[in-house]
């Protein structure tokens, strides 16, 4: 009787103390302040003090403000057109890496000749932009040199397009990996089994290769969506200054130490991005697939 | 002086201090003149921390300072809003406050600054008077249009957190550096004589103007524009009324929406990439900024306006934890800050000294000439680092240092308003 018990609570201790680690981690400094941010949502402040209550004033004034439904149309719209093009950029290069690419060598080298761009910082590469879409920028001249325009086209710096290049730029490896990765697994019997059944290759990628990249896909989508709402340097930088984010406004507001607000600010946009992913795992069950 | 008469061997701290900065390389391991050796090398383990913009927390003047002063100046620097919200929220982790004098609205009320007993503070009558008493050397007052430093400048008495009336003996905080700013043009491609702050508005320089992104700074750059068209009359630029701010951002919604603006810039950097490409012939802009664009063979010019200048100034405080031997460190820093080594330094990139006599010592008589006199450089400007600022021939921008400091029309500053303004800013940013 003292023995199968004595045993029993000694296999079933041994997964908790494994996870304890990063379940420490994991409370303390992301638990912690998250929870934190939740208080401080609800607290009230005047001039020169947050005072701890439980008001709903911070969410009240968030919600009935025409300018949060502006920032989120503004913020979503940028990360759905993201979102599409890294999808097509990054399902054309791995497909092309796992499917044409035939020596393992060649995959790796041009695997990392994609990262290469990553070697320097993000805030270098976003602003190597600046002087290639500038007005008086390489692209420009080269246009005008070319007779293919009569004068500068403003638009290509400043605007929405060079934030929604600069994103692409900034992000497309963070779906290229996921869906290289998955796709890499696919057996290729399957796809031979495919072709010698007389399948077309159009079919063979929508029957085969998009179903098991799913996983890549869903992974790489919720980087990139994440990405571009949690981002408020590049629209600031790319935009030059003209265009807002969610965070950006929040970044306003905690610089004059509007706590509460910004706090409110977070946590919307945590729940909306939270949904986001959601949806996404909903539409695929990225466990079971990564288990499988 | 009646300390030191009740005796040689109750020496205060700060006596202490002095004697040890003197023979600081001595000292260690020996006896002087009856000071214990323990506390000399306490003086050597002090470091003082100074947290502040990177215009004025320079590296070089924590290096100079340590070198003089016989303990360690430590120098960090960071943006305006970091800076704020870490007085605010980790005030241990600095022991001298380097700011702008708006953001003793925010520090003082919270008790996080120590009172500077002025008593202990050797230059105070040296000072300009704009600090110390919000007038001109003439008399004449100063514009109290925003965060004129005076308003703020003394609080009632050690530890108070309230704003005095008039002068004190208390100063919340010691003047460092300062500017006169206003519009930096490209006068190559202007082509015509600007007078106006209305001309950053102007339908003519559509596409090819900017403002800057610093809510609190770039509304009151709006208002001198607006002002000076016509459209407003201010009661205070430095403190709107939540009409006055409703009625600038729907101008300023109005000139965006128009394509008005090429750009808002935030970093010093921005700001000359903007100008030196062309990308903008019209914008709000530092001194140094100005300067910078020139340092490249690309003409820009700091105009003089007729509506006058918005200024800032920058101040240092020790933060109210400091106690003790630390304190009295702070103190002699802060002696040391203005006796002209730093003044001398920052002169040299187009800012000016709260105690200009003392930075004159550091400067030559060309050099003074052209950044506070106004005077044609007789032979090449350079800053501290020895790169050209300005050829020989050339005037300062503006002119002399009363003619620029002289016609101050508001101060940087944060309004009663801000959390609403800081909305309708972002209303008019994502427009």
């Amino acid at each position: 009787m003292r023995a199968p018990q004595a045993a029993s609570s000694r296999f079933t201790s041994a997964p908790y103390v494994l996870v304890a680690p990063l379940a420490l981690v994991l409370v303390v400094f992301f638990g912690i302040p998250l929870v934190l941010v939740v208080v401080v949502s609800f607290f009230d402040l005047d001039k020169f003090d947050i005072i701890p209550t439980f008001v709903l004033t911070n969410y009240s004034e968030l919600l009935s403000s025409p300018l949060t439904y502006t920032l989120y149309a503004k913020t979503l719209k940028y990360a759905l057109i993201v979102w599409a093009i890294t999808l097509v950029i990054g399902f054309t290069v791995s497909y092309f890496l796992v499917f044409h690419v035939r020596s393992i060598l060649w995959q790796m080298g041009l695997f990392l000749l994609c990262t290469v761009p990553f070697w320097t910082s993000n805030v270098i590469r976003m602003i190597s932009w600046i002087p290639l879409l500038g007005r008086h920028g390489l692209l420009n001249q080269s246009l005008i040199a070319l007779g293919l325009a009569d004068h500068p086209l403003e638009f290509l710096l400043f605007s929405d397009f060079s934030v929604v290049i600069a994103y692409v730029h900034l992000f497309s490896l963070f779906m290229i990996v996921p869906i290289f990765n998955s796709m890499a697994r696919i057996e290729r019997t399957v796809i031979e089994a495919a072709v010698d059944g007389g399948a077309s290759r159009f079919r063979v990628i929508t029957d085969i290769v998009i179903p098991l990249s799913k996983t890549g896909i869903a992974l790489g989508s919720i980087f990139v969506i994440a990405l571009v709402m949690g981002d408020f340097f590049v629209v600031k930088v790319m935009s030059g200054g003209q265009s807002a984010s969610v965070v950006a406004a929040m970044s306003n507001e905690i610089a004059i130490l509007q706590y509460p607000p910004a706090a409110a600010n977070a946590v919307c946009l945590l729940t909306i991005v939270t949904l986001m992913v959601a949806v996404i795992m909903r539409v695929v069950d990225v466990r079971r697939e990564l288990s499988g | 002086m009646a300390k030191r008469a009740t005796g040689g061997r109750k020496i205060t701290r700060r006596q202490l201090l002095k004697g040890a900065v003197a023979t600081a390389a001595a000292v260690a391991g020996s006896r002087v003149s009856g000071v214990p050796t323990v506390w000399a090398q306490n003086i050597k383990d002090i470091k003082l921390v100074q947290a502040g913009g990177s215009y004025s927390a320079i590296i070089d003047i924590g290096r100079q300072a340590t070198k003089d002063l016989g303990f360690q100046v430590e120098m960090q620097t960071g943006a305006h809003d970091a800076l704020l919200n870490r007085f605010v929220t980790q005030p241990n982790s600095v022991d001298i406050a380097d700011m702008e004098y708006f953001f003793l609205y925010q520090l003082v009320p919270r008790g996080v600054l120590h009172s500077i007993d002025l008593k202990k503070y050797k230059w105070w009558d040296k000072v300009v008077p704009i600090f110390t008493k919000g007038e001109y050397p003439d008399g004449r007052k100063v514009s109290r249009q925003g965060t004129l430093p005076y308003k703020v400048q003394y609080v009632d008495g050690p530890d108070s957190n309230r704003f005095a009336k008039g002068p004190t003996q208390w100063a919340t905080a010691i003047p460092t550096v300062y500017n006169a700013d206003t519009l930096g043009i490209r006068p190559d491609l202007v082509k015509r004589p600007i007078e106006h702050w209305h001309e950053l508005l102007n339908p003519e320089f559509k596409g090819r103007s900017a403002i800057l992104d610093v809510p609190s700074i770039g509304i009151m750059d709006a208002a001198m524009a607006i002002e000076s068209r016509g459209d407003i009359k201010y009661g205070d630029k430095g403190n709107m009324t939540k009409e006055e701010i409703d009625k600038t951002i729907k101008i300023l919604i109005g000139a965006k929406k128009s394509g008005q603006f090429r750009a808002f810039w935030t970093t010093f950097d921005e700001s000359v990439n903007l100008m030196a490409a062309g990308e903008v012939v019209i914008q709000s802009m530092w001194s140094p900024a100005v300067t910078a664009v020139r340092a490249r063979g690309i003409p820009c010019y700091y105009v003089p306006l007729k509506e006058g200048y918005r200024a800032w100034a920058s101040c240092i405080a020790p933060m109210r934890h400091l106690t003790g031997l630390k304190l009295d460190a702070a103190y002699e820093y802060l002696n040391w800050y203005q006796s002209g080594w730093q003044g001398g330094f920052i002169a040299k990139q187009g800012y000016y000294s709260s105690v200009p006599e003392t930075a004159r010592k550091f400067m030559t008589e060309d050099e003074w000439g052209f950044w506070y006199d106004g005077k044609d450089a007789k032979s090449d400007i350079k800053d501290p680092y020895g790169t050209l600022m300005e050829k020989a021939g050339q005037k300062r921008d503006g002119g002399a240092f009363w003619e620029r400091m002289g016609k101050v029309a508001c101060w940087n500053t944060l309004m009663d308003e801000n959390r609403y303004m800081v909305r309708k800013w972002n209303e008019f940013v994502s427009a």
